[in-house]
This record gives structure tokens, C-alpha cells and sequence, in this order.
């Protein structure tokens, strides 16, 4: 019997050398080569300062920046290290209350607003960073950002066209904009005017 | 659901479809131990690993000894993996200095026991409890030889059909190291090259500080995520490096990496169908069970894609705006991701539980009701729709027997299956299988929804087991059904609403997950011990054909009724009537 098994206690401790340490290192010292900035989170800098990364969201409060989608990662959202959604059902009330609410506040920084809301601006992520709002959910809210900004509302449309990813090889996925792209390039073109402080 | 939508199904069906065949033949010629062309560079590792773990590779075992191989391949994987969660502390690659107060005893066997059976359910978030060591040199080799162990045991079984007369299937060490060496090795490297190309992550380093636009600090969690990423999909494991698993954008960036991810989930389930039609000479036996596969694949997608896109009637009360248009996606936005929309979700949501993966790129707890039946009803097949790496072959064959045993009952012959008859032996532990499942699903689910626990006790601290929950009413019941179908059906997804990290769960969803996999693998193995010593019978003008359409539909109807009969009600009870309650307008 022994016969049958010891060999599970050898082969373990063996791909655990090859599988587990030899593998992702190899991996790693590819990737690292040829991969750089990939491998290392797409990270973007300013300024020698690392001020996110191109592949995570980030929360954006102040009524200048195009803002991002709710988030249920860490207790104030968009917290790296804290991934994860709402997971609130369809019939939660918590849910109910709490769309109900970002559409009152959604409301209230966009007056010109008419017609439905793009479901994504007022629902939560999955992973809680999406980086990403749908097209029609920026140009929801490009009136608030171009008056804010003293720009004319049709050169912020033209950025929005512009940070629109269309969907990979042509079919993959949906069309969507980089929140973070989208609201540094807005600081490039149109520098704020005064500073306001958060809602 | 929009044209660009059904087009993306159809494409991904296609590429699967067109690389079943090579692959197929591909892992045929591994598990015969016949040269390929992986031979000259890899052959040398694979005579290693038997040198090393003191086999003889020509030495074949009867199915006891294969049975004993398996449970020793797999105890002592549990030991290695609950070893090195509970000594991470003191173990390198650790910049975030996690350690035993991260994972308790209870915890620790949860995780080790999930990972040694391919379900990868996680009690925990990855980026604040497990180091870089444990994530590649626990986590990840449990990924390959979970994986591998089920191949092994879908290839034995199919010797029980192959060959006639004998004694032996095959040796359990020597299938599976074939299995790692050629098949999931190699398209590992391929895979997690490619998905840093998209942006997966790959590093040692420390969690990076940012300060964000506005001025607020961001920590960015990293880690080799690219090597575990490849193998967690192609082993149909699962368990995510981070918390939000493939939803996250470090594990899946692109709606690139995502088509691929689901490829990789499939491929090898896939092709095994045409290694089990090669393997026991009729090619034909292979496609019918592909066929039979791909049907309840499109009917599930289709079902959870339509209610998705339908949305949730209580958000468009509220003026958000449910119809697809060219700038949005519409439907129910509520825990998905917007690069993948409803299209690839609700497709993520349906081939992650069709095979046994559990990663999930969208949080399936804020699916609409039938939505999230589709994943739940997927699980509860016993996930033969493609199913996981060996599961989904041997799942479907077990389906198989039934299935002649059927037909067999309504003509009055004694069934058939690739000329070897089909009796009790067989049928007893086919039902063996069936009913511990089911046993397991629906009793810890019962006894969950009603045990009282002190609170602030050991056992369960926020006191009875549906404390809990994050939702109330029928949406609680079904996050406890789905958690215990998902650790019994060894699939590692879950309505992650639901806190399991307490003793009670642990330890009742890990008894799930060993009821599951070995109450489940072991019967097949003597099924298959038993049908190797047959002879094969010829054909004859009254044998019941197993590859035409009449089968498939045979095939279909069985997995269907038997899930149906066996889960219905306690589905009336979840989803079903809470799709009822959504639309009257009740919330909880």
C-alpha cells in the first residue's frame, strides 16, 4: 500500500519547486523584460509621482472631474486593496434606497439633464475599481463639467469622443471611457478655474 | 440582447468548437504515452518527476490502487497547503507581512480542502490575507494538480469503456503528471504571457502608494497574478488572486483577456470529448456528447443574457435607463463591469459554472433572480456542460449510463454504452454519485437556513446561521443554497452577499467539497474497474445508437430531468419566487 502512496508526498513537495517557485518566477523575469510597464500595474506618473494606475479607478468628488461609477471597495470606495462589489440582490432594499439615491444626486449636479440615466453612472461595480464609464454616461455629465470649466460644451464632447475605447478587434466587449484619462487630460486642456472643495 | 451581443456568444462557441479537435487528438496521444511534439523539449521533465517520486511509469493499477494514489496525491496536498497558510508568517515573499492572524485553523482547512478539490471557494479577500508565497507555491500548484487529478480520473474511466478483458486503468502518477507536463504547463506559459500582455500584473513587489488626482492616498495591491490567472482558468479553478476575482482589472483588463479567460475555461473541457471519441475508436461518441454539451451551454446563455438585459424593473422606476444603445450597455448594470457589459457577464456567468471554474467577472449575488438561477442550475447538473478539466468528461459519462439505462428500462434490453453492457454495478454507483451530491446541496442548505447559534459563540459569532446574510427574504435562502451548490458541485462561485468566515461554514462547505469530489470520483472509479473487465459486444441490429441526434436528446433530457426533479423545489423557494416578488415591486 505504502507503494501507492508515498509517492503523493514526493510528487507534491516536487511541483511545488517546479509549479509553485520555478514557473511564476520564470514568469515574472519575462514579463519584467519584455512587459514592463504591464507587469508592474500600468502604473502613471507625474511628476516622478505615481498617481495611480491607468487600470484602476479612482474616486472623483470635486464637480469639475467627470466622476466615476459607485464603489463598494474599502469604506470610502475605490480602495485597492479592498476589491469587491455591493452584492446587494434585486429585490435588497439597501439596493433600491441606495440607486435611488445616486439618481436624486445625479440630479442635483446635473439640472440640464433629461431623459433616463445611463444604469452604470448610479449602480456599483463588480470590482468596485472599474476604471471605465460608458460613453453616454460621460456625456451626462459633460454640461456640469464644461460650465465648471468655463469650456465650450461641444470641445468636451470632441474629448470625450476622443478617450472612447471601441470595443477590442472591432466586436470584444463595450464601448467606454477612462475616467482617469479622461479627467487628466481635462486638467491639461482646461485647468480649473478657482478651486472648490468637495461635495 | 443586441446583435454585437449574440455575435461575441457565437464567436467564442466558434473558437472553442474549432480548437476541440487538435487538442483533442493532442491529449489522446499524451495519455497513450505516445510521442508529440512536446516530446523532445519537455520528456526529460516528465521522466524527472517520476525519479523523483519513485514510480514506475510501465506499472499499471487496478482501481483501488488508482483510488488509494488519488487520495494520497490529494491529502498531501492539504497538508502542504494548510501548512503553508498557517506558516506564512515566517515565510519569504510576504512584503505585506500577513501571517497566521490572517487565517485561522477553521479557515486554513477551508481553504486547503477548496483548492485540493478544484472548487476554490474563498472565504477570504486575496490582497489582505494571503502572501505572495502562499498565492504561488500553495494556491497556485493546488491549481495544476486539482486540475490534473480530474483529467486522470476522466481518462481512467475511459479506459473502463476502451478496453475490454483487463484488469488495470492506467497509472494515477503517470497520468497526471502527463496531464501537467503536456497539456497544462505549456498553455499555462503561453496564457499568463498573454494576459500580461493586457495588463495582468506580474511582480514581487510591494503594495505600490499612489496619490490619486484629487489628492487622496490609493494603495495598489500586486503580485505574480499573471502565472496563478492562466492556470486558474485552464484548470477551471477559479480562485482569484484578489477579492473581485476576474472582475478585477489586474486580472482581467480587457474584453481581450476576458474572451481568452473564457477560452480557457472550455478549451480543455471541450477537447476531452474528442480524446474520450478517439480513445474508445468512435470519434462520433465524442462530437454527440459535444453536441448534447453545446445545446444546454446555448440555452443557459441565452436565458441568463435575456434577463440580464431585460434589468431590474425596480431600478427603472427610478429613470435609469434599461434599453442597450450604442453608448451604454442598459440592463442590469448593478455588479458587473462596464468594459464587459451584460453580453460578456452574463457569458462569464454561464461558462464559469458550466465547467467547475467559479471565477467570475461580475458578482453574480446582484443578478435578477432567473439570471442567477442559470448559474445556480448549472452548478446543480453537476457540471457536465463542458463541466471542469476530467470532471465535466466524467460527470456526462455517469449522465451517459443513466441515460442508456433509461432507454434501456423502456425497450426491455439490458442497456449498452460502447458495447459494454450496463448493469447494476454500474447504474448503483452512477446513483451513488447523483444522491450524495444532491444529499449535500440541499442538507446543509436546510440546516443552514434554521440553526440557531449563540451569538458571539464560537461556532457561528453573529449568532444563527441566516445572520449571515447581506439579503434578506428569498434572496437570503438562495445566497445558502448557492454556496452550498457551489462547494458541493466543486465550483468555487458564490452570491458572495453571504459571510462564510466562520466555523460553521467553513467547515460545513468544506465537508461539501469533500462529499463532492470524492463521493463523487470514487464510485466513478469502480464503475470504471469494473467495466474495463468487460468484453465489448458487437453492435447489433437492436443496440440503441450512441451518437445521433436521438441520444443527444436522450443525453439532454436526462441531465435536465435529473437536475430538475432533484432541485426544483428548493429553486421555488430562491429565485424562482423572488423573480415573482421583484416584478410585484416587493423589496426586503
Amino acid at each position: 500500500m505504502w507503494q501507492q502512496l508515498l509517492p503523493g508526498l514526493r510528487i507534491k513537495l516536487f511541483m511545488t519547486l517546479v509549479l509553485g517557485i520555478l514557473y511564476p518566477l520564470a514568469i515574472t523575469g519575462i514579463s519584467q523584460v519584455f512587459f514592463p510597464h504591464q507587469a508592474n500595474g500600468s502604473l502613471i506618473t507625474e511628476n516622478g509621482k505615481v498617481i495611480g494606475s491607468q487600470l484602476i479607478g479612482q474616486s472623483f468628488a470635486l464637480p469639475e472631474y467627470f466622476h466615476s461609477r459607485p464603489s463598494n471597495a474599502g469604506a470610502n470606495g475605490y480602495d485597492a486593496t479592498a476589491s469587491g462589489g455591493f452584492n446587494q440582490g434585486p429585490t435588497s432594499k439597501k439596493l433600491v434606497d441606495r440607486v435611488a439615491a445616486a439618481v436624486e444626486r445625479f440630479h442635483a449636479e446635473n439640472p440640464g439633464h433629461s431623459g433616463p440615466i445611463p444604469a452604470d453612472l448610479v449602480t456599483g461595480s463588480a470590482s468596485g475599481l472599474d476604471p471605465h464609464i460608458s460613453p453616454d454616461a460621460a456625456r451626462a455629465q459633460a454640461g456640469r463639467v464644461a460650465k465648471l470649466r468655463g469650456a465650450p460644451l461641444a470641445r468636451v464632447n470632441e474629448l470625450i469622443a476622443q478617450f472612447t475605447e471601441t470595443p477590442d478587434l472591432g466586436v470584444l466587449g463595450e464601448p467606454r471611457v477612462n475616467v482617469l484619462l479622461l479627467d487628466l487630460e481635462l486638467n491639461r486642456r482646461f485647468p480649473m478655474q478657482s478651486s472648490s472643495s468637495p461635495k | 440582447m443586441t446583435t454585437v451581443g449574440i455575435l461575441q456568444i457565437a464567436i467564442f462557441l466558434g473558437l472553442i468548437l474549432l480548437c476541440t479537435k487538435p487538442l483533442g487528438s493532442f491529449m489522446a496521444r499524451v495519455f497513450d504515452g505516445e510521442r508529440t511534439f512536446l516530446h523532445p523539449v519537455l520528456r526529460w521533465l516528465e521522466t524527472l518527476t517520476y525519479k523523483v517520486a519513485g514510480v514506475k511509469e510501465d506499472v499499471e493499477q487496478k482501481w483501488t490502487h488508482y483510488a488509494a494514489s488519488l487520495l494520497s496525491f490529494s491529502i498531501f496536498g492539504f497538508v502542504i497547503l494548510y501548512a503553508l497558510q498557517r506558516l506564512q508568517g515566517v515565510l519569504p515573499l510576504n512584503p505585506q507581512g500577513f501571517g497566521a492572524a490572517q487565517v485561522s485553523p477553521d479557515q486554513a482547512f477551508n481553504v486547503a480542502t477548496s483548492f485540493v478539490t478544484n472548487t476554490n471557494w474563498q472565504w477570504y479577500a486575496g490582497e489582505a490575507t494571503m502572501s505572495y508565497f502562499v498565492q504561488m507555491a500553495g494556491l497556485a500548484v493546488q491549481n495544476f494538480a486539482s486540475a490534473a487529478a480530474g483529467m486522470a480520473v476522466a481518462i481512467a474511466l475511459v479506459r473502463g469503456f476502451a478496453r475490454q478483458e483487463k484488469k488495470t486503468i492506467g497509472n494515477f502518477w503517470v497520468d497526471t503528471t502527463r496531464a501537467t507536463i503536456y497539456v497544462l504547463l505549456p498553455i499555462s506559459i503561453l496564457g499568463a504571457l498573454f494576459f500580461v500582455s493586457q495588463g495582468v500584473v506580474q511582480n514581487l513587489v510591494p503594495y505600490t502608494e499612489a496619490t490619486t488626482v484629487e489628492g487622496a492616498k490609493q494603495v495598489i495591491a500586486q503580485g505574480p497574478v499573471a502565472s496563478q490567472e492562466a492556470i486558474k482558468q485552464l484548470g477551471t479553478n477559479g480562485g482569484g488572486f484578489f477579492n473581485a476575482n476576474s472582475a478585477h482589472p489586474f486580472e482581467n483588463p480587457t474584453p481581450l483577456s476576458n474572451l481568452f479567460a473564457m477560452l480557457l475555461i472550455f478549451l480543455i473541457p471541450a477537447a476531452l470529448t474528442h480524446t474520450f471519441g478517439k480513445m474508445v475508436g468512435d470519434t462520433r461518441q465524442g462530437w454527440a456528447i459535444f453536441a448534447a454539451m453545446a445545446v444546454m451551454f446555448l440555452i443557459g446563455v441565452f436565458v441568463c443574457y435575456g434577463f440580464e438585459q431585460s434589468g431590474n424593473p425596480n431600478l427603472a422606476k427610478l429613470g435609469l435607463q434599461t434599453n442597450a444603445t450604442a453608448g451604454q450597455s442598459g440592463g442590469n448594470m448593478e455588479g458587473k463591469e462596464v468594459r464587459f457589459g451584460i453580453a460578456n457577464s452574463a457569458l462569464f456567468a454561464t461558462v464559469t459554472t458550466d465547467a467547475s471554474c467559479g471565477a467570475v467577472n461580475s458578482m453574480h449575488d446582484s443578478y435578477t433572480p432567473i439570471g442567477g438561477l442559470v448559474p445556480i442550475f448549472n452548478m446543480m447538473t453537476g457540471e457536465v456542460i463542458f463541466g471542469g478539466v476530467g470532471a465535466g468528461l466524467y460527470g456526462i459519462l455517469l449522465y451517459c449510463i443513466l441515460a442508456v439505462f433509461i432507454a434501456g428500462l423502456m425497450v426491455g434490453r439490458t442497456p449498452e454504452y460502447l458495447g459494454k453492457k450496463i448493469e447494476q454495478k454500474e447504474v448503483k454507483m452512477a446513483m451513488l454519485a447523483v444522491i450524495a451530491t444532491a444529499f449535500s446541496i440541499l442538507f446543509f442548505t436546510a440546516l443552514s437556513s434554521v440553526i440557531p447559534f449563540p451569538e458571539k459563540g464560537y461556532w457561528n459569532p453573529p449568532g444563527a446561521a441566516i445572520n449571515n446574510l447581506n439579503n434578506s427574504g428569498a434572496h437570503g435562502f438562495s445566497e445558502i443554497l448557492y454556496a452550498y451548490t457551489s462547494g458541493t458541485a466543486n465550483n468555487g462561485s458564490a452570491f458572495a452577499g453571504i459571510t462564510v468566515n466562520t466555523p460553521w461554514y467553513d467547515l460545513t462547505i468544506g465537508l461539501a467539497m469533500w462529499i463532492g469530489r470524492f463521493l463523487f470520483l470514487i464510485p466513478l472509479l469502480a464503475a470504471a474497474g469494473n467495466l474495463v473487465a468487460k468484453k465489448r459486444v458487437a453492435a447489433t441490429a437492436g443496440t440503441f445508437p450512441t451518437h445521433g441526434p436521438l441520444f443527444v436528446g436522450l443525453l439532454v433530457g436526462t441531465v435536465f430531468i435529473v437536475g430538475a426533479l432533484t432541485f426544483i423545489p428548493a429553486l421555488s423557494l430562491g429565485p424562482i419566487v423572488e423573480h415573482y416578488l421583484m416584478h410585484a415591486g416587493n423589496t426586503f
